[in-house]
């Protein structure tokens, strides 16, 4: 079978660059794992978010910032055609502080990031204890409660929908989409490549796009880049759905439009393990009680650990072969939020066979230089 | 719906949204509420259609009420007490956060 172009991966990034390219005319096939891979988009928290993000990296900063710019567009378009709502709001995001200590910290932390950025109006703003309180008036928070950073642009989604409605227009545009096809090996020829899959079905296109997650540093050595990839796990935990409480998204605390609270997340270094601890549902429930006391009455219904897809500076890699021209190499942990850009920009830059400048700084040539001394 | 095969001895009272009913001690409050008229016992967060106690061993979360003003109560874990008050709940619950 012969396609223009194939995707190894649907989860959020992978099903989204092939949404992206089947809407511009492409025929493409996705090859997607098995129910037991690890599945970060199914794991994941579902914000749509700026604010803290981008530290000593402003290219990311710049990325993210297009790419949540870009997201009500995003929405519009790919709701209309699925008629699956995404749940997303933009109406803005809390990061919560703890003491005075901790307001100062917060406002350093995104103080810098703004100067990274340059000389554009700053996208958050602190807010005291008074101000959070009149924000959101039915929370009554814990005593250290001293503030929350405000982002205007952050915002969220649910991102299983995300990930249906991907699908879902992968289809309504002619692509396919083909699951327990984990790829064996990827074959370059002169006309594009050779896919083969387990039980040894092939299948050819002229460009390729590696976006398979933890799976991606295997499948990209046979393209010639060595891609440096990491999991780390989250744990998260989910209460019973209860009465609009929360106004607003919070970086660990987001209510979903059911009404459930989602509870976030933690960040650990234990190597392919998606077990939950108890430590953790612990950390995480202490962590939520301290904010707001009173949700130590909630039920908890669920609880889940999931693995990100980590490169060593935690920002996303976007390169082409330069030994196999047409296959491409796409991943990051924040699949939610760079959704928009990953269905928008990265089509257009594998069907001109180019990345662009913007994109430069993602090149993973950036983990191969050596530490000074 | 349901109703005792036998006449309980010791029988205790609680009171299902206001109203007394009749328990025997040690039976759970989910089969109280299955032989309380109108039998539904909450109704659901998202679309509010009703609901009663159903798989009465801990695992559907069919049978939420509110007991002695604690909301989401497993009821078909909880074992009657005599003067409990049980509320039916309706839709999402609500913090007093």
């Amino acid at each position: 079978m012969q396609s223009d172009a194939i995707v190894i991966g649907a989860g959020t990034v992978g099903a989204a660059v092939a949404y992206g390219l089947a809407r511009r005319g492409l025929s493409v096939l996705v090859l997607d794992g098995d129910d037991g891979d690890y599945r970060a988009a199914r794991a994941n928290f579902g914000l749509v978010w700026l604010q803290g993000k981008g530290m000593n990296m402003p290219a990311y900063q710049q990325l993210t910032r297009r790419s949540v710019d870009l997201w009500p567009e995003f929405d519009a378009e790919l709701s209309a055609l699925t008629g699956i709502d995404l749940q997303y709001e933009h109406d803005g995001g809390l990061a919560f502080c703890f003491g005075e200590d901790g307001f100062e910290q917060r406002r350093l932390h995104l103080q810098r990031l703004h100067n990274q950025l340059g000389s554009e109006d700053p996208d958050h703003e602190m807010l005291d204890r008074g101000t959070l309180e009149k924000l959101a008036p039915k929370v009554r928070f814990g005593a250290d409660v001293s503030g929350a950073s405000f982002g205007r642009r952050d915002g969220h989604a649910n991102p299983l929908k995300l990930l249906a409605a991907l699908h879902a227009g992968i289809l309504r545009h002619g692509g396919v989409l083909r699951s327990h096809s984990a790829v064996d090996k990827i074959v370059p020829g002169t006309q594009g490549f050779t896919i083969e899959i387990q039980g040894g079905d092939r299948f050819s296109a002229t460009r390729l796009v590696i976006a398979a997650g933890l799976g991606s540093a295997t499948l990209a050595e046979q393209v010639g880049l060595h891609v440096p990839l990491r999991p780390q796990r989250g744990q998260v935990l989910v209460t019973e759905r209860v009465d609009p409480l929360l106004p607003l998204p919070a970086s660990g605390l987001r209510q979903t439009r059911e009404g459930t609270l989602m509870i976030g997340a933690t960040q650990e270094e234990t190597g392919f393990n998606t077990t939950t601890t108890s430590e953790a549902a612990a950390h995480l429930g202490h962590k939520t009680v301290r904010l707001v006391p009173a949700l130590a009455e909630l039920t908890l219904v669920r609880h889940w650990a999931g693995l990100r897809v980590m490169t060593p500076d935690s920002y996303p890699v976007y390169v082409q072969s330069p030994t196999y021209p047409g296959a491409f190499v796409t991943l990051c942990h924040s699949g939610v939020t760079l959704a928009s850009t990953h269905a928008t920009v990265i089509p257009d830059a594998i069907i001109a066979g180019r990345l662009p400048s913007i994109l430069d700084p993602f090149h993973h040539r950036r983990f191969d230089v050596p530490k000074a001394a | 719906m349901f109703r005792k095969l036998h006449e309980p001895e010791g029988a205790i009272t609680v009171y299902v949204d206001g109203i007394a009913a009749s328990a025997e001690p040690g039976e759970s409050i989910a089969a109280v509420l299955l032989r309380a008229a109108p039998h539904w016992s909450r109704t659901t967060p998202v679309t509010q259609s009703k609901r009663a106690p159903y798989c009465m061993m801990g695992v559907c979360f069919e049978c939420l009420a509110i007991v002695d003003g604690i909301a989401s109560v497993q009821t078909c874990l909880t074992l009657v007490r005599d003067g409990m008050r049980i509320e039916r709940q309706h839709g999402k619950r609500s913090l007093s956060a």
